[in-house]
């Protein structure tokens, strides 16, 4: 047999490499199934080699994992526990269970950290380091992720006042205070520090998501998605785990790239997001609903204006999830195709609550993938498309963003849903969107409300041209 | 200071592959169409549930009657687990309805 050291070790390259081609795999979409099954692999081997190969102190004599029941009976708990979940969560509730799962894996982090913190009795400066950075990182991950858990599943509201963002800096420079005292006068705490730390932490997780509005909860997401990979990669720094720093650092550096990529995507900064100066309060779109009046569409028009275009775009948006209309909607899109009309969609890269949320919905639905533009693909076509349909979307195609330079998303790209035709919006009701700003396309010439449940108004918009 | 200098010392190698992980983590993701950010953002959440490995660790080395580390220790695991099967699950979940339309 082999002696192991050198079988731990080998289980964990093995693992490292299968997660960085998982990674590499799952962002090209051929290949991205057989992607999340190598990581999957590879995290079943690193798990094992460790159990059965990890050393304590690989000079002495070896001593392997104990308390194997417990470790055993944890995971078939857990395995049966998250498996029931994934499988059995509306596909509308993606966004949720991923902030969910999130904030548990910041929460394993942080009770590491402390188990560790509490069972021994001297540390040096490093280490010490590292363990706090792990304990804060997931602490603030957990309930971080549990609010923006609570705010998907509308749960938890938005609550902002100017204040926190002051608080939240005294965290953030209490935090870093007590970490640094922490480590420069190490008698003097003996075992309280770590959980003063533990509560700053949790606390500071609630306090920064929470003025956050719910039109930024994707970009929060991919941050605390990050996060967690970053104390993952700190506890692993405390044992000098290959195989855990790799991983975190790569979900750390991944996570942070897709955070970029969707603030780019709203023409706004990371800090202009944490800060939240916007996500709640609106700013200076608002004010013009008042003396504005919106058209109202019947639904018998609606479906006649539809069915006898040429070209239809439909843009969806949260109140598609919200309504579960993904399936009514494309029931509504083969009707149309079957009366020649060519019909596609136009998907804006922040619509829904998470990127490529409504993706993911109509795929679900079964909708074909080249039905689906982007919006880069979409606006050039735009002019020539006779009807397009909002499905629940709205700051998405808010031509506030392109001509008021007072609108809170002034500069933020948009699919331009006003350069078409005829413009046709289902809405539940007349209130802003979740960002909180009006949208001056509900008041212009050529845009008509069709007011109601998504899925509700599909049906029946499907079953009007069926009686065409 | 001399601490920090002998941190450093010891643990160059780790720091290394900090600085290569971060950027070849950029380099992974950079050029991810959107319809894949979603799974993306989830199969990578199902990764950063590796530190079950420490949990392993932790609850492993915790003496037989040592109740708080043993109980502690398997919260850490279960949390860790879920996340990672609950992750990876439903990454697959989502990709299984992109395979469809082939």
């Amino acid at each position: 047999m082999f002696d192991s050291p050198f079988a731990l070790e080998i289980g964990y390259l093995i693992g490292t490499i299968l997660f960085i081609i998982g990674l590499r795999q799952l962002s090209h979409p051929d290949t991205a199934r057989k992607g999340n099954m190598l990581a999957g692999v590879g995290m079943i081997i690193a798990i094992i080699v460790t159990l059965l190969f990890y050393d304590y102190d690989p000079g002495a004599e070896f001593v392997g994992v104990k308390n194997m029941g417990w470790i055993l009976a944890a995971i078939a708990v857990a395995s049966v526990i998250g498996w029931m979940v994934s499988v059995k969560i509306k596909m509308t509730a993606m966004p949720e269970l991923v902030s969910l799962f999130n904030g548990l894996g910041g929460a394993a982090a942080a009770t590491i950290a402390m188990v560790e913190y509490t069972s021994k009795s001297s540390f040096d400066t490093g280490t010490l380091a590292v363990l706090f950075l792990s304990l804060v990182i997931g602490g603030m991950s957990f309930t971080g992720s549990m609010i923006a858990y609570g705010k998907l599943a509308g749960k938890v509201g938005d609550i902002f006042s100017p204040i926190m963002t002051w608080v939240n800096l005294l965290f953030l420079i209490g935090s870093v205070g007590i970490i640094g005292y922490g480590l420069a006068s190490p008698d003097a705490m003996d075992g309280n520090i770590a959980w003063i730390l533990l509560g700053i932490s949790l606390a500071y997780g609630i306090f920064f998501v929470m003025p956050i509005g719910g039109a930024d909860m994707p970009v929060v997401i991919s941050l605390l998605n990050s996060f967690t990979g970053v104390a993952a990669a700190f506890a692993g720094f405390l044992y000098g785990n290959q195989v855990m720093i790799t991983g975190g650092i790569l979900v750390g550096s991944a996570g942070t790239i897709l955070t970029v990529l969707m603030c780019e995507a709203m023409n706004r900064s990371l800090l202009n997001v944490i800060i939240g100066d916007f996500g709640g309060e609106g700013g200076g779109g608002k004010g013009q609903a008042g003396e504005q009046v919106a058209k109202e569409i019947t639904l018998t028009d609606a479906a006649i204006l539809c069915a006898y275009a040429q070209r239809v775009c439909i843009v969806p948006g949260y109140g598609l999830a919200v309504a579960q209309a993904q399936h009514a909607c494309h029931e509504f899109e083969k009707l149309l195709e079957a009366k020649g009309v060519d019909v596609y969609y136009a998907i804006h890269p922040v619509a829904g609550r998470m990127p490529g949320h409504m993706n993911v919905l109509l795929a679900e639905a079964d909708v074909p993938y080249p039905k689906l533009y982007e919006m880069d693909d979409a606006n050039p076509v735009m002019d020539t498309t006779d009807v397009v349909i909002v499905v629940g979307a709205n700051d998405v195609v808010n031509p506030g963003a392109e001509d008021d330079p007072g609108s809170p998303i002034y500069g933020m790209p948009i699919i331009q849903v006003h350069n078409a035709k005829n413009c046709i919006i289902m809405k539940r009701s007349m209130n802003p969107g979740y960002a909180g700003i009006q949208n001056p396309l509900f008041f212009r010439d050529k845009s008509r409300m069709l007011f109601g449940d998504a899925k509700d108004s599909l049906t029946k918009l499907s079953s009007e041209v069926k009686s065409l | 200071m001399e601490e920090v200098m002998t941190f450093f010392l010891e643990n160059r190698i780790f720091i290394y592959l900090l600085i290569f992980a971060i950027f070849l983590g950029f380099e992974l993701i950079s050029s991810v169409p959107a319809i894949l950010h979603t799974p993306l953002m989830s199969g990578a959440n199902a990764i950063s549930g590796v530190v079950i490995i420490g949990a392993i660790i932790v609850i492993g080395q915790a003496e037989s009657n040592d109740y708080l580390s043993l109980g502690f220790g398997f919260l850490a695991v279960m949390l860790g687990m879920i996340n990672v099967v609950g992750g990876f699950a439903v990454t697959n979940r989502m990709l299984d309805m992109f395979k469809k339309k082939k």
